[in-house]
């Protein structure tokens, strides 16, 4: 069933991004928001307009009802979940298809394999994708863990099973540590979560994040290569590039076969992204997750492929098969991405929600800017403080940074602090310059750069 | 006796207690001394105490619970 009307349950960006795939396709769009988002942009863009709820997002984008029932009388035939809220809520999916819509992404069961660590893990393994070493689950007496943590081999996480967010993780170097840190985490964790089993996973030092975007239409999938996003602040990712700097082709070539075997595996719907840490020490990739979504960072893929991965993910769910083959699709050139957000990087990165003075957007070949910003327009204070990404892309690495230093003189943004100061102190780095960088590399550097990071 | 205003230094959504599970940090009629938590703003996903900058008696919360507010809106009246 091809979609004539497509409801937009998310906000910011992302809903006008949706909009403008939507416009493309000729598919008229309903724009869901919150009594604090009355005049926000994708509202003034979308066909229809409807209010959900109160600005908490608990009480609108977060509450299934009020969505249903607003898309459900709005006459849609299509959700779009966007990215976070209920994006990834598997009940969420099967109540919209219960409701005789379609859900823009995969099924509600794929959802729920996929959210579930174990499950997600166990599905990698069997699709042959290599996942970090660690105990197959929960460990039993010390001796055992001991001998696990030796054949995993040091230094080794010992995670508390109840824990999450980096919470209750220690790091033995070796099995002395590691007995007297294993009994200490295992008696915390019940101190503080009621139950106190622990899980090993090999620690990697030097770890990139690199992750692979496919598509999958439920009876064949594709990859459109990888993204790079080690630099990492609070586990949010603020610099994005794509293709991955640090891959050799033949690495690169396992890593997207590897993605795609799991995309095939699941029968995957839509638009996914297969997240992994690539080991600089030795070149190996372990996968962590799949996010059963589109992600903020999509515009990278779609520089360097030239698919249009949001009306790619629309026609899917409007039961169109892939319209590329694995042999259409090539990388081409150097993309990368900023998040600007509406925060301080001189001062700890303070929200900073506020009237939007004035803008100036910068433009030319090989530069976008997806956003949701106008003049005059009062971010309001109770979502993410994401407010748009820029996105350039050239003929290489190089040449892109130089795009990016360009582009980020001329974007002005008055009357809010926002991230470009960092991206500015960024571009001029020479470590970022070499792509010698790493999920842990910012932190440190924003501790011994902050001078650098007023405007 | 005064009454002092303490107001929201940003915008966003006022909680009363900790976690939802918790009970207020203040009800009407506790002593508050300069320098307690009162509540917190919930601002773009983050969380910022907001502490009293006067010694006295919680007379009044003009703000429930998890309801929006602005920067500059009264929170709670103190009688001093």
């Amino acid at each position: 069933m091809a979609i004539g009307k497509l409801f937009i349950a998310n906000r910011g960006e992302i809903a006008v991004r949706i909009i403008r795939a939507a416009r493309d396709l000729g598919i008229r769009t309903v724009q869901a928001y919150s009594a604090a988002d009355a005049n926000a942009l994708a509202v003034q863009l979308a066909d229809e307009a409807v209010e959900i709820g109160p600005p908490a997002a608990k009480k609108s984008y977060l509450n299934v009802e009020a969505v249903l029932k607003a898309a459900r009388t709005s006459g849609a035939d299509a959700v779009h979940p966007g990215y976070g809220f209920l994006a990834e809520n598997s009940d969420f999916a099967d109540a919209v298809e219960a409701a005789g819509m379609i859900f823009v992404g995969p099924t509600g069961d794929t959802i729920r394999t996929m959210g579930d660590k174990a499950a997600a893990r166990a599905a990698a393994q069997k699709a042959g994708v290599p996942t970090v070493p660690g105990s197959d689950g929960v460990i039993g007496d010390l001796a055992e863990a001991r001998n696990t943590a030796e054949t995993i081999g040091f230094p080794v996480m010992i995670k508390a099973s109840a824990g999450g967010g980096g919470r209750g993780i220690r790091i033995a170097d070796n099995a002395e540590a590691f007995e007297a840190l294993a009994a200490q985490a295992s008696s915390e964790a019940l101190a503080a979560f009621g139950d106190g089993s622990l899980y090993l996973e090999k620690m990697i030092t030097r770890a990139r994040h690199i992750e692979v975007q496919i598509l999958g239409d439920g009876h064949d999938a594709v990859h459109c290569f990888e993204r790079e996003c080690s630099l990492q602040r609070r586990r949010q990712k603020v610099w994005e590039e794509a293709p991955s700097a640090a891959l050799l082709p033949e690495t690169r070539s396992r890593l997207c076969d590897s993605a795609v075997s799991l995309a095939r595996s699941v029968g995957y719907r839509g638009a996914g992204t297969i997240e992994y840490l690539y080991d600089d020490a030795t070149g190996e990739f372990y996968f962590i997750e799949m996010n059963t979504r589109i992600q903020v960072e999509h515009p990278l893929t779609e520089c360097i492929t030239g698919i249009d991965l949001v009306a790619e993910m629309i026609r899917i769910a409007g039961g169109a098969r892939l319209s590329v083959a694995q042999s259409d699709i090539a990388s081409r050139g150097h993309a990368i991405e900023v998040r600007l957000n509406a925060e301080d990087p001189a001062n700890g990165f303070m929200p900073f929600p506020g009237e939007v003075a004035s803008l100036r957007v910068p433009g030319g070949p090989g530069v976008r800017f997806d956003h949701m910003l106008y003049p005059g327009y009062q971010i309001p204070p109770f979502y993410d403080s994401l407010l748009g990404k820029l996105i350039v892309w050239s003929d290489s690495r190089e040449n892109a940074m130089i795009r990016l230093k360009g582009a980020l003189s001329e974007l002005e943004i008055g009357g809010l602090k926002t991230t470009a100061g960092l991206f500015k102190a960024l571009v001029d780095d020479k470590q970022v310059a070499d792509g010698d960088v790493h999920t842990n590399w910012l932190e440190p550097w924003l501790e011994t750069n902050s001078s650098r990071l007023t405007e | 006796m005064a009454n002092h205003d303490i107001r929201s230094p940003l915008p966003g959504t006022f909680y009363r207690k900790p976690a939802p599970d918790q009970p207020t940090f203040k009800s009407e009629g506790d002593a508050v001394a300069k320098g307690d938590v009162i509540g917190l703003i919930e601002v773009m996903k983050s969380f910022h105490e907001i502490t009293s900058d006067a010694d006295g008696t919680v007379s009044a919360f003009a703000v429930d619970n998890e309801e929006p507010v602005m920067a500059g809106q009264v929170l709670v009246t103190l009688e001093t």
